[in-house]
Formats: structure tokens, C-alpha cells, sequence
């Protein structure tokens, strides 16, 4: 498959995004970051079970989301992340499937770019690989002992899918292919940090220590 | 320094309910104990910004975890750490092995001496260094002060060996 940083290929990130929006379940965690967050503020008001991960430390939002579902074993957590991000902190993967939360799901929006910097071609993608080759997320998350896995291009199969991938037994790694989106900017921080860690704690009915 | 069981007994008594680690020649030793001990879940990952990552998801889902790392991988894992302890505010405590300050036999020069106290007070976490097993109480009183005062408190333990 030919597929290069920059250029149209796959399903629209919005679109994508959107689907998870309407299937998410009332008592689901969604945890977002980077492109991923600015697509699911932009789609409507929050839920007080959304973390958006603004500000993050890039590659850590599937840390954080393993965390949660450790946790809060009785809830799903949806956790979104891009390609760059992933390819930041592999070893999640393993460490994921290490301890095996059966109510994890990754989301993966692969565009092959670092799309809020500019959209430079990531390690990944074929543009910037001396052989032109892709690099298979699917393969590589099996081969990391994660069984349920999944990987759609289209939008249309996306939401032929999407509920299949939210109830397959986790821990679930989804891939998407997706658009790049020309000139897009980074997310914005939706408020202070030092409110929304607790009102998302207290939406979860736990205080801190 | 000290053993496994007085560590998992620490942490339990902390209220620690999940320990997320890379071992080390020394606090690798106390893993068999804390995984032994029921209330205390040892979280293995596979790089120590990780650890951070993990932790603060823990942490906001109510959980109460601890980090327990070598000095090597809090240089490691700054941007991490940065994030989840100053930037959403989780004092997460940490314990961590202090890398050749007992002994440089293995490793003459060890520059973790030269780096590792000054890469502390840079993220600004509240350090107290363990050099005596006498000090287990002096440590349990540190983390929970900085508990109390919603402080990032870490035990530095000495470390004799790579």
C-alpha cells in the first residue's frame, strides 16, 4: 500500500471521531489527546467522563488510559491516540497486554504525520522510510500479545464495525486510516487542569487521597 | 538495605495500591514481596515515563499508586513526570534507587552522583535520601507529609551496586 505523510488516505479524522462519540456509552471514559482531542472538542460539549489529555506529555495518553481502566475495572475506557504518539512509547503495547484489562480500548488515528506540528512525515510512514514500506500497527500490536484487533480505511466500515471493536473482550487496539488535515493546529487546553482533575474524579465518585 | 517485606509492609501501610516499576539491582530484589502481598499490585512497564503515565491514570481513577524506579529512569521519564505531577497536579510519591551512592566498585565515576540530586530539586519533588536502614520510619513520616501537604515526595535510597 502506498501511503505517504501529507496526502489524503483513508477516513476522515472527524467522521471517525464522531462515530466513537455516538457509541460511547453514558458510563464509558474517553481519554484523548492531541489532533484527537481537537476533533472530539469540536464536535460538541464535553461529557463529564471525558479526560481531554491537554496538556499531555506526547505518547503517554495510552499510559494514562491503562491507568485508568486499572483503576476502574467496571467501566470501559476509550482511549484515543495518534500514530506519532504511539510510535513515542511503544512498549505500551506490551505493557498493555501484560496486564490484560479486559476493558481497554485504543483507539489509533494513523495519518503518518505529525499533524499539529505541521504535518511532518513520522518514522512510520512510507514517505520518510528508506524502503517506502508501511509500517503494519495491526501486526505489530498481535505480535505484542494484544488479541483483539482491528483495522479499518473506510468510514463506511468503520461504522459497519465500530460496535464489534467496542465489545470485543479487552484489551482492544483499533487502527484507523485517516486523512491528514491540511494546516490543522493543536488542541486547546479546554480549562485549568487544576478543575478538571477533580471534576473528572469526582465524576468517577472517587476523591483523592 | 532493606527487604522486600518491609517494603510491601510500608507501602500497605501507606495505603499504596498499585507499585508501577522497572527494577533495579536493589529494588528489583523487593518485586517477589510485593507481589506477594495481597492489596498491592506490582505494575511492570517498560520504560519509566511510562511508569509516570500510568501512575497519574491511577491516580485519577482513585487508585492510590506509588512509582519505584532507578535514578536512570527518572532522567528517563522528566516529560512524563512533568505532566502528571505539576502540570494535572498529581503527587504521586516515588521510590527511587540511587544509583553507586554506597559503592562505585561497578561503575568508577558513576555520573547518576553527579546528576541525579540536582535533576530532583529541577522537577521540583521533594526528596528525602535513605542511606541507613535505620531511616524506614524517617521515610514513611516523609511521604506522609507530603501526602498531607499534597507534595510529589520521594524516598532517594542509596544503592550500592549498578
Amino acid at each position: 500500500m502506498t501511503f505517504r505523510a501529507n496526502a489524503p488516505q483513508g477516513m476522515p479524522i472527524r467522521d471517525a471521531v464522531g462515530l466513537i462519540r455516538e457509541r460511547r456509552g453514558p458510563d464509558d471514559v474517553v481519554v484523548s489527546s492531541m489532533g484527537s482531542a481537537r476533533e472530539w472538542m469540536a464536535l460538541g460539549p464535553l461529557h463529564a467522563l471525558d479526560l481531554v489529555l491537554v496538556p499531555s506529555a506526547m505518547g503517554h495518553v495510552t499510559s494514562m488510559g491503562l491507568g485508568l481502566a486499572l483503576a476502574q475495572p467496571a467501566r470501559r475506557v476509550i482511549v484515543l491516540s495518534g500514530d506519532g504518539s504511539l510510535l513515542m512509547n511503544l512498549g505500551t503495547l506490551v505493557t498493555i497486554s501484560a496486564q490484560a484489562p479486559t476493558n481497554l480500548v485504543v483507539v489509533v488515528f494513523v495519518n503518518g504525520s505529525y499533524e499539529v506540528t505541521g504535518a511532518q512525515a513520522t518514522p512510520g510512514a512510507p514517505a520518510a522510510r528508506a524502503n517506502g514500506d508501511a509500517v503494519d500497527y495491526v501486526a505489530m500490536a498481535r505480535a505484542c500479545g494484544l488479541r483483539s484487533v482491528f483495522r479499518w480505511s473506510a468510514i463506511d466500515e468503520w461504522r459497519l464495525g465500530i460496535d464489534e471493536a467496542l465489545r470485543a473482550t479487552g484489551p482492544t487496539l483499533v487502527v484507523l486510516d485517516v486523512e491528514t488535515v491540511p494546516g490543522a493546529v493543536g488542541p486547546r487546553s479546554p480549562g485549568p487542569t487544576s478543575e478538571r482533575g477533580p471534576r473528572f474524579m469526582a465524576a468517577l465518585g472517587v476523591t483523592p487521597l | 538495605m532493606f527487604s522486600g517485606k518491609q517494603i510491601a509492609e510500608l507501602f500497605l501501610d501507606l495505603g499504596i495500591t498499585h507499585v508501577v516499576t522497572i527494577p533495579d539491582s536493589t529494588i528489583g530484589a523487593w518485586g517477589d514481596a510485593i507481589e506477594a502481598t495481597p492489596g498491592l499490585r506490582l505494575v511492570r512497564v517498560c520504560r519509566e515515563g511510562e511508569a509516570w503515565g500510568v501512575a497519574g491514570g491511577l491516580s485519577l481513577g482513585g487508585a492510590s499508586p506509588m512509582v519505584l524506579i532507578q535514578c536512570t529512569g527518572l532522567f528517563e521519564s522528566g516529560d512524563a513526570l512533568r505532566n502528571v505531577v505539576h502540570d494535572w497536579k498529581l503527587p504521586i510519591p516515588a521510590l527511587i534507587g540511587y544509583r553507586s551512592y554506597l559503592n562505585q566498585s561497578t561503575l568508577p565515576g558513576d555520573t547518576c552522583l553527579v546528576f541525579t540530586e540536582p535533576v530532583l530539586d529541577a522537577w521540583k519533588l521533594d526528596f528525602k535520601l535513605i542511606t541507613d536502614p535505620g531511616q524506614l520510619g524517617e521515610m514513611r513520616e516523609h511521604f506522609l507529609d507530603c501526602r498531607a501537604t499534597r507534595r510529589p515526595g520521594v524516598a532517594l535510597i542509596a544503592e550500592g551496586k549498578a
